[in-house]
């Protein structure tokens, strides 16, 4: 039983079978001149079509990364530093709940001596808009916030988030890191307002390690990553043609089956939170559930750690996750449910169930079944959160 | 002996990877998990990455599931605020003791409970023997190894759940039994220093956290003989790095962290005929007024004592034990008793 889609998904066949030939056969490094060459750069060019379409973008404007984190470092890094070199300004303003990879770059940006303004969610779940208007002025030269948190699912107002900025800090760059969005959103209508959008294949149905941002217009953008030019200059190394291509098409068909997928798992996903809710006693939940997306229920059990939670579930073959996970494998105290206010011993009794695509109703008949039990083998053994 | 889930405490190095692997031998149902403990955003970023590493990969080897616990909110209420506020004190703390009376047979134990192990093991060299209905605390077969002392808090409910596999081996054997099943910790290095401050960083460490008032060295006269930048840099019973020239050597006698002021005097000065033990816990029963073997370093010397009451009175008299140290009291191999020193 696997419920922690929003950590990775399982690759689409579709995924599979689009990057099989350029894994085996079509080899060729596509910045090269011969037929080889040349066929793996025609297939290069087709996924970065195919995406742009997608996303509702130019294939100019995509620019393919080694995945999310990556994306969101260029983004954030490539235009603070763009704007700093051409005096467009040097402030930095997110939200105190985004992805390690904007956080991280943001304190690097700091460290680097740009005035950095982190802002808070409510309750809910949702970035403090009246705080992120507060903090934009004349100076602020990035401002990123997530479409779709990637702990508790909640949807955040970018459209009102983008007029805030355009009002106020007209030259400012907007990056959304759209992450966790593209398996339930239009990602096309971020698209549209942000200038920077930063997506990750793995999340839905593609493989680890490729990612693309879109770079709208002419966005100013310092590199990370310098060599031999490829991505127009913004992300040199030889393409990963294979993924980019496997990515386009785990994009396809995550847009073909969207709708259908999203109210499909919106059920399953209420059956879960709800049946838990009414089987556990003192559960709560994380995140307002009518803001989230579909596949996001993140439960607390109070008088649980959450840690010890997942392993019994582990042990019964369900997957799922609590905080954010930390290259060791533990997991660290959520930093999104400290920014929403949600008090330190509830959020270490918290968990997240994540759906997807592959999800079935007897995934959700197995966890109604298994965390009740384990909820309570571990409050009958009074090991208090 | 029935199969039994056990959980394996593994660090990543060669002891408690063995331990696994013993247990697994025998037929027990073995679970992994390393803890972590320390490494929060503001140090590297992450937990000793390499050091869980180890342990997984150990563990996939030895085909046993692993898991990795995060108790860094326990071991820095527990172990490393009050080890940086026994310094600014005048004491010598012992964190690995503390780990074990807080962490390993608190936390990890109670949880294993919680999740339905039967026991809990880890790679200490000793030993649990069973001797009637109780259960004694043996020194390992390696006494240049032997760990027992930094488990002098482990009282009878918590043996009964506690297994030491490697305490029936030499460190030798350890490493020949690891090296024998390939696994990949055969050769690792022990680790020597307390694990949460890197080499030679303890006063910077300590300074980060805490304020430590300079003052005066003093002679056993009370004269001031010199200064000093810090008690946290002191022990009692150490004799060099003292910044005083003197025609003798000379040893910290005492620590007054409410006057900042550190007393040097000459080896006579430092023996005393007993030590005062506060935290005292006894194995199984208060022992009867036979002589016992006090040990008051992790490797050092035992030598005849008694108990009276909280106090163990030494044979001959002694170096003054640095306050916050271990004394932990023998009946030949095996611990009876312990405390920690006033």
């Amino acid at each position: 039983m696997y419920l922690d889609h929003a950590a990775s998904t399982p690759m689409r066949p579709e995924a599979v079978d689009a990057m099989e030939p350029f894994l085996a056969m079509e080899f060729g490094n596509p910045s090269g001149g011969h037929r080889a060459a040349q066929a793996a750069k025609n297939a290069l060019e087709e996924a970065r079509e195919e995406v742009a379409e997608l996303l509702g973008a130019m294939p100019a404007e995509i620019v393919f990364t080694a995945g999310g984190t990556e994306a969101d470092n260029l983004a954030v890094k490539g235009a603070a530093r763009a704007a700093r070199s051409s005096g467009a300004g040097d402030g930095v303003v997110t939200a105190r709940f985004e992805h390690k990879g904007v956080l991280a770059s943001v304190d690097r940006l700091e460290l680097d001596g740009f005035p950095v303004t982190r802002i808070d969610a409510d309750a809910d779940g949702i970035v403090a808009l009246e705080q992120l208007a507060a903090s934009l002025d004349a100076r602020t030269a990035v401002v990123s916030l997530m479409l779709v948190n990637n702990e508790v699912g909640t949807i955040q107002p970018l459209d009102r988030a983008v007029e805030l900025v355009r009002e106020r800090s007209p030259r400012a760059v907007v990056h959304t890191d759209a992450v966790q969005a593209v398996p339930w959103l239009d990602v096309a209508t971020a698209t549209a307002r942000a200038d920077l959008v930063a997506i990750s294949a793995h999340k839905f149905g593609g493989p680890k390690g490729i990612g693309a941002l879109v770079v709208r217009g002419a966005t100013p953008l310092e590199p990370l990553v310098e060599g031999g030019g490829q991505e127009r200059g913004l992300r040199s190394g030889t393409s990963n043609v294979a993924g980019a291509v496997a990515m386009a098409a785990a994009l396809r068909a995550t847009v073909a089956s969207r709708a259908v997928d999203a109210s499909r798992i919106a059920r399953l996903r209420d059956r879960l939170a709800d049946g838990l809710l009414a089987a556990v006693p003192d559960a709560f939940e994380n995140g307002d559930r009518r803001r989230k997306v579909a596949g996001n229920a993140h439960l607390g059990f109070r008088g649980v750690e959450a840690e010890a939670l997942l392993v019994l579930l582990d042990v019964e073959g369900l997957f799922a996750a609590a905080g954010s996970s930390c290259s060791s494998g533990a997991s660290e105290p959520s930093h999104v449910l400290e920014a929403m206010g949600v008090p330190r011993a509830d959020a270490l009794s918290s968990v997240r169930f994540s759906l997807g695509f592959a999800s079935t109703d007897a995934d959700v008949d197995a966890a109604l079944q298994l965390v009740p039990r384990a909820v309570a083998q571990l409050r009958s053994a009074g090991v208090a959160a | 002996m029935s199969a039994e889930r056990v959980l394996v405490a593994m660090s990543g190095g060669v002891d408690s990877s063995v331990a696994a692997a013993l247990l697994r031998d025998q037929g027990h149902d073995v679970t992994g998990v390393t803890l972590k403990l320390w490494g929060g955003e503001s140090d590297s970023g992450c937990c000793s990455v390499s050091d869980v590493e180890d342990a997984r990969r150990v563990a996939a080897q030895l085909g046993i599931p692993h898991y990795v616990f995060n108790l860094a909110d326990d071991f820095t209420r527990h172990v490393v605020d009050p080890y940086v506020e026994a310094f600014t004190n005048g004491s010598t703390p012992n964190p690995c003791v503390e780990c074990n009376r807080a962490i390993k047979f608190g936390r990890l134990l109670e949880r294993a409970q919680a999740l339905g192990f039967d026991r809990l093991a880890t790679g200490h060299h000793a030993r649990v023997q069973r001797d009637g209905d109780a259960y004694r605390l043996c020194r390992g077969v390696d006494s240049a190894k032997d760990q027992s002392y930094v488990l002098y808090m482990l009282g009878q409910p918590t043996l009964a759940r506690t297994w030491f596999p490697v305490g029936e081996l030499t460190k030798a054997e350890v490493r020949a039994r690891a090296a024998a099943l390939g696994l990949r910790t055969a050769d690792k290095p022990e680790s020597m220093d307390v694990c949460f401050i890197q080499r030679g960083q303890r006063t910077a460490f300590i300074g980060a956290r805490a304020n430590t008032a300079s003052g005066a060295v003093v002679d056993t006269a009370g004269a001031v003989v010199g200064h000093h930048d810090g008690i946290d840099r002191f022990t009692v019973g150490q004799r060099r790095g003292l910044g005083v020239a003197t025609g003798e050597r000379r040893y910290v006698v005492d620590i007054d962290a409410a006057r900042a002021t550190v007393t040097i005097g000459s080896r006579t000065d430092l023996l005393r005929p007993f030590v005062e033990l506060r935290e005292l816990s006894f194995v199984d029963a208060r022992p009867s007024g036979a002589p016992l073997l006090a040990q008051v370093r992790a490797h050092g010397e035992p030598f005849e004592a008694n108990l009276d009451g909280t106090r163990v009175i030494f044979a001959a008299r002694q170096p003054r034990v640095a306050p916050g140290q271990v004394v932990a009291l023998y009946d030949g191999e095996s611990l009876v008793a312990g405390g920690i020193a006033i």
